[in-house]
């Protein structure tokens, strides 16, 4: 870790679930200058979009 | 986990059985196993509540035994680590009803009975059944299937869940759709619901392709299931309108749409972090603060908040991340670090020198074709001097050795022959750089995805297709040149268009950053639709809240306002935009990286219903403005649906319905004796706004449904209006006396079409813009640098437009945060020589990747736009003079690949 500003804030955040809406948080935070800790209790990503067969409404395939 | 290669022997030799959480069940996985086939990370896990080792302690561990990787270590513990940060964003944390509360349904003890999330598994191709439709009593064909909306959602009697879920309909919708496709022609499906709630963007016209493809909606709550056979056949009963009888019908399964609910650890999550919660357990916030739960540095997005579907949950999160940015600002970019690669090897005077690697993928290939004999025809090949044969070429240790390799052995192309160039490509990509390698000197063989995994049955096919795909592979690579990444510098500043509600905030959340923002307001005020609006559907004073916004950003030292100001034309691309714009008679250049469209929309006019002929028919809050007239009121009636829901605007205009409860509530709360009517098609209080439908009914707000083929008659009476209406559940007219008619006309855009021909961007049927992906770029455009919020988009309430205002900014941000970005170099390439001018390319080209230049002399010549071009390769396969050629993708590549596999 580098410098800390005097300001005292710290440049990352922690996203808590790696489901759609988590993803996005973390990557929008991550390009955007931020360092980024994503937190998922299970072992993988995708929370239960990954579960679902198609997508309204544009019957696209969930994953 | 590093180690893991994700060969999957471990599951292979793993004995002990676990049931398939990802399945809902419905089928089983090993204790060692890999959470589902798409996974990220692809990684194997072990489940210690199950593996035999944790379980009896000291026995068992076959997965080390035979894991080839080394990858297994019993040992690891768990561990507490502390972490610093700037702020907190909450997510997830919900689960599905479970409807087994329900006796009458009988989820439990009836196998056909299912669930909507088990239904999802088995329409799906990589679920239990193969995407067959099955019965679970007996595994026979499901043909005739019925869904009960509702399940868990809008109930406070029975689950004291009084929201509406928000998804249930629509995704009831698509799975009778989906089970159609798998089923055929002898499908029937019913579904069964109190209001179906289609008010997204593009959903009404869904619900519409339902009804014509047959699927049958029927407003009936069914109270029992039975089984009406041994084999499991299902009996349900219920009422039918027209018919105005109990009927009794079968089917073959009954799925629950099951609603929503936060779920525990979530919950207590945030107990512990002491954010205050709402009654129904959703992290609480306010509607002019979207995404801020009580305590400061802390944001909540998606389900936690309430319930609401993908593209919702998708623009929240990019507004929480927006929160966390503003409040973090000084400190951007202090965590992290760029990577640095070495210098590049000059490789253009060179003859192509290729190195291979092909790889066993553990058995996945090795298993099936044999790859020594590939590999040893590789060096038959010309220009190959160096051939590999690796057990798994994607491995850590193998990418070290290929660094090695390539500056040993001087290589200055590298061909992998392995899985898939779409998940490995760019992992190799990285290596060859590491190793002074131009990227793009690397091409790949799917050898795996598209060979072993298709030609399992037998290796000497696998083995001479193989063989055949790496030659392919080598020609090409052997003509392969290094392309230079594109670096676009960007100019650091915004335009936003449209200074309502939802421009102003996209506006502050970007001045607030540190990027210099202009608004460009086409009337004489800032405010937009709002400046009509006294409280939002939670309550909150809207007036208060537009004088603070409107002060934050005139006194906002980095934002200019431009009032009675017009975009007349624009031209750029991602990080270089040039604007004009016409300003009190003045035309002004404004250069901007990024632009934000929030240009709104507005309630159209109706002559349905006396208005504008009669003065005491209203729409939307011209009748609360009017406190006169509410005064002496006895009645006072509601229409809703006014042009909306029909052939000339076949959507929902979303908020109408909240918004005229809302009204209604209010004079029922100034006047308790007056009678109010609201006449309604469905009634559409989504999510938590429901609560406020059920206020309603109990303050004794009478709803009447009436359907479009009969809709309301209106008629001048005396000193008042009489509305007649056929009330399709009592199936005769009503009348109504009423003094005055307050009409909810649909929410249309305007003007839209001359913003869209400047910027290139895409209107729908219905002329609101079209984002890049409906679910997954809810706020971006197609075309980079650009994105949409608030009204433009999709009629929506307030909330949800600065929701998607500040999920615009944080987009826009991520281009905005860096002085210059890197953009993907394979585009196409114009030799202006041949070029004849005809457009065709400009034509086809979606991204506006293509400008027509006038050259003195010669007409027209197309010129590439990098920055804008996507490389889809359309404008070459157009042009007449071959004049276009796609970088890494050259006609003569292609053809040399073509040349070597025929
Ligand atoms: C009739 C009606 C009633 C509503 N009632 C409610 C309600 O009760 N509760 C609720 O929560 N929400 C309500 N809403 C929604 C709410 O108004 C919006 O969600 C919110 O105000 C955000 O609007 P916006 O900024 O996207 O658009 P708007 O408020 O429409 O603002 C757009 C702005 O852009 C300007 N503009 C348009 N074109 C151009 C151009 N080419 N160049 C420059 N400027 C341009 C317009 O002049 C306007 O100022 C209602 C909306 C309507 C239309
Ligand atoms: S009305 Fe709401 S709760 Fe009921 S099924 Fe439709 S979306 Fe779900
Ligand atoms: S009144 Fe508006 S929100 Fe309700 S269903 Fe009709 S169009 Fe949709």
């Amino acid at each position: 870790m580098t410098k800390r500003e005097s300001n005292d804030l710290i440049g990352s955040v922690m996203v808590v679930g790696g489901g759609i809406t988590g993803l996005q948080s973390a990557l929008d935070l991550a390009e955007s200058g931020y360092y980024v800790y994503l937190v998922e209790k299970s072992p993988a990503v995708g929370g239960v979009m990954a579960q679902l067969d198609k997508t309204f409404p544009t019957n696209d395939c969930a994953m | 986990m590093e180690k893991c290669i994700a060969c999957g022997i471990c599951a292979e030799k793993c004995p002990a059985k676990a049931v398939d959480e990802f399945n809902q069940g419905l089928a089983t996985r090993k204790a060692a196993y890999l959470p589902y086939a798409q996974a990220v990370p692809f990684k194997y896990v072990l489940d210690p509540g199950r593996c035999i080792y944790f379980k009896k302690g000291g026995r068992c561990k076959a997965c080390e035994k035979f894991c080839p990787a080394g990858a297994i270590n019993f040992d690891e513990k768990e561990e507490i680590v502390k972490i610093e940060v700037g702020s907190i964003i909450l997510t997830g944390g919900f689960r599905p009803f479970d409807p087994s509360r329900f006796d009458n349904y009988q989820y439990s003890t009836l196998p056909n009975v299912v669930s909507s999330i088990e239904f999802e598994r088995i329409l799906s191709a990589g679920g239990p059944y193969a995407g067959d439709v099955v019965r679970l009593s007996d595994q026979r064909k499901a043909r005739r299937i019925a869904w009960l909306q509702c399940v868990g959602s809008r109930d406070v009697n029975r689950c004291d869940n009084e929201y509406c879920s928000s998804v249930c309909c629509m995704y009831a919708i698509k799975e009778a759709m989906v089970a159609k496709e798998h089923i055929g022609d002898d499908f029937v499906g019913a579904i069964f619901y109190m209001d179906i709630r289609t008010y997204g963007k593009g959903f009404e016209r869904y619900l519409e392709r339902a009804k014509s493809e047959g699927v049958r909606f029927i407003r009936s709550r069914v109270h029992t299931i039975t089984q009406a056979d041994e084999t499991g056949t299902l009996k349900i009963e219920y009422y039918l309108e027209e018919s105005g009888k109990v009927v009794e019908e079968e089917f073959d399964m009954v799925v629950l749409s099951v609603g929503m609910e936060p779920a525990k650890p979530a919950v207590d999550l945030a107990k512990n972090l002491g954010i205050r919660l709402n009654q129904y357990n959703f992290v609480d916030t306010e509607d002019f603060l979207p995404v801020a739960t009580s305590r400061p540095g802390i944001y909540v997005a998606g389900l936690l908040q309430g319930c609401k579907d993908i593209p919702q949950c998708v623009m929240e999160a990019s507004a929480a991340a927006c929160a966390s940015a503003t409040s973090l600002a000084p400190s951007r970019g202090q965590l992290i670090k760029e990577h640095v690669f070495p210098k590049e090897n000059d490789v253009t005077d060179e003859g192509p020198r290729i190195g291979v690697f092909v790889c066993n993928c553990g058995v996945n290939i090795g298993g099936f074709a044999d790859v020594p004999a590939i590999a040893e025809y590789a060096k038959t090949l010309p220009n190959v001097v160096y051939v590999e044969e690796n057990l798994f070429t994607c491995s850590q240790d193998t990418q070290e050795k290929m660094v090695e390799v390539i500056r040993e052995h001087a290589l200055n192309r590298l061909v992998v022959a392995a899985c898939s160039p779409k998940t490995h490509e760019a992992l190799f990509q990285e290596t060859i750089r590491k190793a002074g390698l131009n990227q793009h000197l690397f091409e790949m063989a799917n050898i795996r995805n598209q060979c072993t995994w298709v030609h399992s049955d037998s290796k000497e096919t696998a083995t001479e297709k193989a063989k055949d795909l790496v030659r392919m592979a080598i020609a090409k690579a052997s003509l392969l040149e290094p392309i230079p990444d594109v670096v676009v510098e960007i100019e650091r500043s915004a335009l936003v268009i449209g200074g309502g509600v939802a421009g102003m905030n996209a506006a502050l959340s970007l001045a607030d950053q540190g990027f210099p923002t202009t608004i460009v307001e086409k009337s004489s005020v800032l405010g937009g639709n709002a400046r009509d609006i006294k409280e939002t559907w939670g309550g909150k004073d809207v007036n208060k809240y537009l004088s603070d916004l409107v002060n934050r950003v005139e006194s906002h030292p980095r934002m200019e306002v431009l009032l009675n100001a017009e975009v007349t034309g624009s031209s750029g691309f991602i990080g270089n935009f040039e604007t004009e714009v016409l300003h009190k008679g003045e035309a002004r250049i404004i250069k901007h990286g990024v632009g934000i469209i929030a240009t709104g929309a507005r309630a159209s006019s109706t002559d349905e219903y006396l208005y504008g002929k009669n003065p005491r028919v209203t729409r939307w809050h011209e009748l609360e403005q009017d406190p006169d007239k509410i005064r002496n009121a006895k009645a006072v009636a509601f229409i809703l649906c006014v042009g909306s829901r029909d052939e000339r605007r076949p959507y929902c205009s979303r908020l109408c319905c909240t918004t005229s409860i809302t009204q209604a509530i209010h004079l029922k709360e100034q006047k308790p004796d007056m009678e109010i009517f609201i006449l309604y098609r469905d009634i559409r209080t989504y999510g938590e706004k429901e609560a406020l439908y059920r206020k309603a009914r109990e303050k004794g707000i009478i709803f009447i449904r009436y359907t479009p083929e009969k809709k309301p008659i209106v008629n001048e009476v005396g000193d008042g209006l009489e509305i007649r209406v056929f009330d399709p559940v009592l199936q005769r007219d009503l009348l109504i006396k009423s003094d005055f008619l307050n009409l909810a006309t649909a929410i249309e855009p305007s003007g839209h079409e001359e913003l869209a021909s400047y910027f290139k961007l895409p209107l729908d049927d219905d002329r609101f813009f079209v984002e890049a992906h409906a679910k997954l770029r809810p706020v971006d455009f197609a075309n980079d640098g650009l994105f949409v919020c608030g009204l433009a988009h999709h009629p929506k309430p307030i909330d949800e437009s600065i929701t998607q205002a500040m999920a615009a900014a944080s987009r826009a941000s991520v281009v905005l945060s860096k002085p210059s970005i890197k953009i993907s170099p394979i585009v196409a390439q114009i030799d202006s020589d041949r070029c004849i001018g005809c457009g065709l390319c400009a034509q086809v080209c979606s991204f506006g990747g293509i400008l027509m230049e006038e050259i003195e002399g010669k007409g027209y010549r197309a010129k590439n736009i990098q920055a804008s071009c996507k490389g889809c390769g359309l404008c070459a396969a157009s042009c007449p003079q071959r004049a276009v050629d796609m970088l890494h993708f050259r006609d003569r590549q292609i053809l040399a690949a073509v040349s070597a596999g025929i």
